[in-house]
């Protein structure tokens, strides 16, 4: 089924080799990420080498090679939000959710990511929860931090002191 | 006057910034509310328009609506959606006698100050129809006189005379270079005949820049029509916008844009009703900073790995499937059309003697006024910072001015009086880059800034030459030891000498200028690198 997915949006680019990119955007549109089966479907369907395919996917940042977890808590880390503290705040999120940036959590239902700016420089600092912008966070403020976050819907990790 | 004011006298309408920054705080919520209170007191689109509009400069004020009436413009900042009563009384200037005088006293908070130098000292060139016209609608940027110069172009000047004008502005390049862009065109133009091809290098990532953003999302018409224009001059009859993923609604309206304007006739076969055929694909990239370098956008544009290669041959040789290929930046195009209806010497008129025209920034970090502005070259350093900016918030001292992003550097106070220009920045170990300048305050420590920055270069190193993949992993090991106040004195050279390594050893711009943060920093804030060496000195 996937499969013909993808045959499909490959013939709709004319199977040609320079729409790799593209594609993979296309294809993660589909799964939210690129398995491995998925890889070699696209790299039969434009008659590539599986190592061209895989060494496009793993080269940009925005092209997944793991599924993603179910709810993803990205941080800004651009220029004017690290002027405004935004370190101090990705601090702070990795001891709420007792999780490591980058790194999956153990039950994998949430994730820390950093993500370069964003460019809502005008709002900083400002977090991306679940695809939603969290604008201006008061970073210097614990309790009207706490309460954002819990707004947010961002778990408190089991064990850990607030 | 264009941009945020409208004339004295223009009908009334109301305009809210659509664009991301604005977004982002919230303007689709306000416009819904705004076309509801309309109708709640009776009036309809013909008699007080609503329209979404581009960028409209005062960012960290947003979400921002111009009102447009008689009286000249006014405008609102952070206007919450209950407020969008008020806006429309003030606007329609209808209902009861002392509605308006009552309305405009319940937003007297949200008014912004259109007098103010940040408005004041603008001067829209790029950023013309930038927060004055419907950035989805093609009739409205054609009412703003969209593809006019390109029509001119193709129906009553050569290819020579367009690359003469261009030549005349004196014109480089606003991708952070400065190459000079007339220079750029008679080398692509004057190769051996055969194909040729235009790019438009939308791949804007230097955190903390969204000039070219803006532009996309504000005005995408006149983006393309630059970019036609300098097919035209190059003799190219095919072409690519790269566009980084991270900009959803820049792409949305580009593509929105090519489609009218191909629709129309005015990009394409015969576009324009000429000989000239012009066909344009957006491409979109997928998070990767090198891309940006035009060797490995060419790549990526080939759908492989962004990966630069070394130079010569430049693209201007031999670029895309290896015909001579004309790669320019967003802004660089967008600032054409203005450039051919008012005549190259208009243009140069304005700015330095090294660097004319106008330059779009992007001011943000410890700052009172964040968002975008267009201003001559040449203008002090101080008087974007503190006169335009407003200084720190809270009255504290500005301690540096970032400027060029992850290549370019820290500019201390004591040089705020030092003119924005290509040569100037350049000689304080900064760069002009592409414009992003972020305000840093007292409490910003120049460490850690050189240690986030090489952070950035870290994850972006493309991987292909060992200086810049190895060497910004021990950079930033070492900052590392600043910033934790466990350096020893000898770190200071070894920082030193490994920052000048990676720069004369790296294959391509971004390793080559990696090290300018730490290089700018150690230069100007040496002293806080050394309180770095403490007496955990040598600990792990």
């Amino acid at each position: 089924m996937a499969d013909r997915r993808i045959a499909l949006l490959i013939r709709r680019h004319g199977g040609r080799a320079e729409a790799l990119i593209e594609v993979l955007h296309q294809v993660q549109e589909i799964h939210g990420y690129l398995p491995t089966s998925a890889l070699l479907a696209v790299a039969r369907g434009l008659q590539l080498p599986l190592s061209r395919v895989y060494g496009v996917a793993s080269f940009y940042h925005l092209f997944r090679l793991q599924a993603p977890s179910e709810h993803r808590c990205a941080v800004c880390l651009g220029t004017a939000c690290f002027v405004r503290h935004a370190g101090v705040l990705a601090k702070q999120l990795e001891q709420r959710l007792g999780l490591v940036m980058d790194a999956a959590g153990a039950d994998g239902i949430w994730a820390l990511e950093q993500i370069s700016c964003i460019g809502a420089c005008g709002q900083a600092p400002v977090l991306v929860v679940d695809g939603a912008l969290e604008t201006k966070l008061p970073v210097d403020d614990q309790e009207a931090l706490a309460a954002r976050f819990d707004a947010m819907g961002l778990p408190s990790a089991r064990g850990q002191v607030r | 006057m264009t941009g945020v004011q409208a004339m004295r006298g223009a009908p009334r309408r109301l305009r809210c910034c659509g664009a991301s920054g604005c977004r982002s705080a919230g303007s689709e919520a306000l416009q819904v509310a705004l076309e509801q209170a309309r109708a709640a007191v009776g009036l309809d689109a013909g008699a007080l328009p609503i329209q979404p509009v581009g960028c409209l400069r005062l960012c960290g004020r947003g979400p921002l609506v111009a009102c447009d009436g008689p009286g000249g413009t006014a405008l609102y900042g952070g206007v919450p959606p209950a407020q969008a009563g008020a806006l429309i009384a003030v606007a329609s200037a209808e209902g009861p006698i002392d509605g308006p005088l009552r309305a405009e006293a319940a937003l007297a908070a949200h008014r912004l100050d259109l007098s103010h130098p940040f408005f004041a000292l603008q001067i829209p060139v790029v950023l013309e129809g930038c927060g004055s016209l419907d950035p989805c609608s093609l009739d409205d940027a054609l009412a703003h006189g969209a593809y006019a110069q390109l029509k001119r172009c193709l129906q009553d000047l050569s290819p020579e005379q367009v690359r003469d004008e261009v030549r005349r502005s004196g014109l480089r390049g606003r991708g952070g270079a400065g190459y000079p862009t007339g220079l750029k065109w008679d080398t692509v133009a004057l190769q051996p005949a055969g194909p040729r091809f235009v790019v438009c290098n939308a791949d804007e990532g230097d955190p903390g820049a969204f000039m070219d953003r803006s532009v996309l999302e504000g005005d995408p018409h006149r983006l393309l029509e630059g970019l036609a224009i300098a097919a035209y001059a190059v003799g190219a009859d095919r072409g690519y916008l790269y566009v980084r993923a991270e900009y959803p609604l820049a792409i949305e309206r580009l593509r929105l844009a090519l489609q009218q304007a191909q629709a129309r006739g005015l990009l394409g076969l015969g576009h324009c009703g000429s000989r000239h055929d012009l066909q344009l694909e957006v491409r979109v990239g997928a998070g990767a900073y090198v891309c940006g370098e035009e060797t490995a956008l060419l790549r990526s544009i080939e759908g492989k790995r962004g990966m630069p290669s070394p130079r010569p041959p430049y693209p201007a040789q031999a670029g895309l499937q290896g015909a001579p290929t004309l790669i320019n930046n967003v802004e660089t195009l967008a600032a054409l059309p203005a450039i051919l209806r008012e005549g190259g010497a208009w243009y140069a008129a304005m700015g330095t003697e090294s660097s004319r025209g106008t330059k779009v920034f992007a001011l943000s970090g410890a700052v009172c006024h964040t968002g975008l502005l267009e201003v001559p070259m040449g203008i002090q350093l101080r008087t974007v910072v503190e006169t335009m900016g407003g200084g720190v918030p809270d009255g504290g001292a500005v301690k540096a001015v970032q400027t060029g992003g992850p290549s370019g550097g820290c500019i201390p106070a004591e040089r705020l009086d030092t003119p924005v220009d290509y040569e100037s920045l350049t000689a304080l170990g900064s760069m002009m880059g592409s414009g992003g300048m972020v305000v840093m305050g007292e409490t910003t420590a120049m460490p850690e800034v050189a240690r986030h920055f090489m952070r950035f270069s870290v994850n972006e190193s493309c991987g292909k030459c060992l200086p810049c993949r190895a060497g910004t992993v021990q950079l930033e090991q070492l900052l590392q030891r600043f910033v934790e106040g466990r350096a020893e004195a000898a770190d200071l050279d070894r920082l030193d000498a490994l920052c000048r390594m990676v720069k004369a050893t790296s294959l391509c711009g971004l390793g080559q200028a990696a090290p300018n943060p730490v290089l700018s920093t150690l230069r100007w804030f040496r002293h806080e690198y050394e309180a770095g060496c403490g007496p955990l000195a040598g600990k792990p």
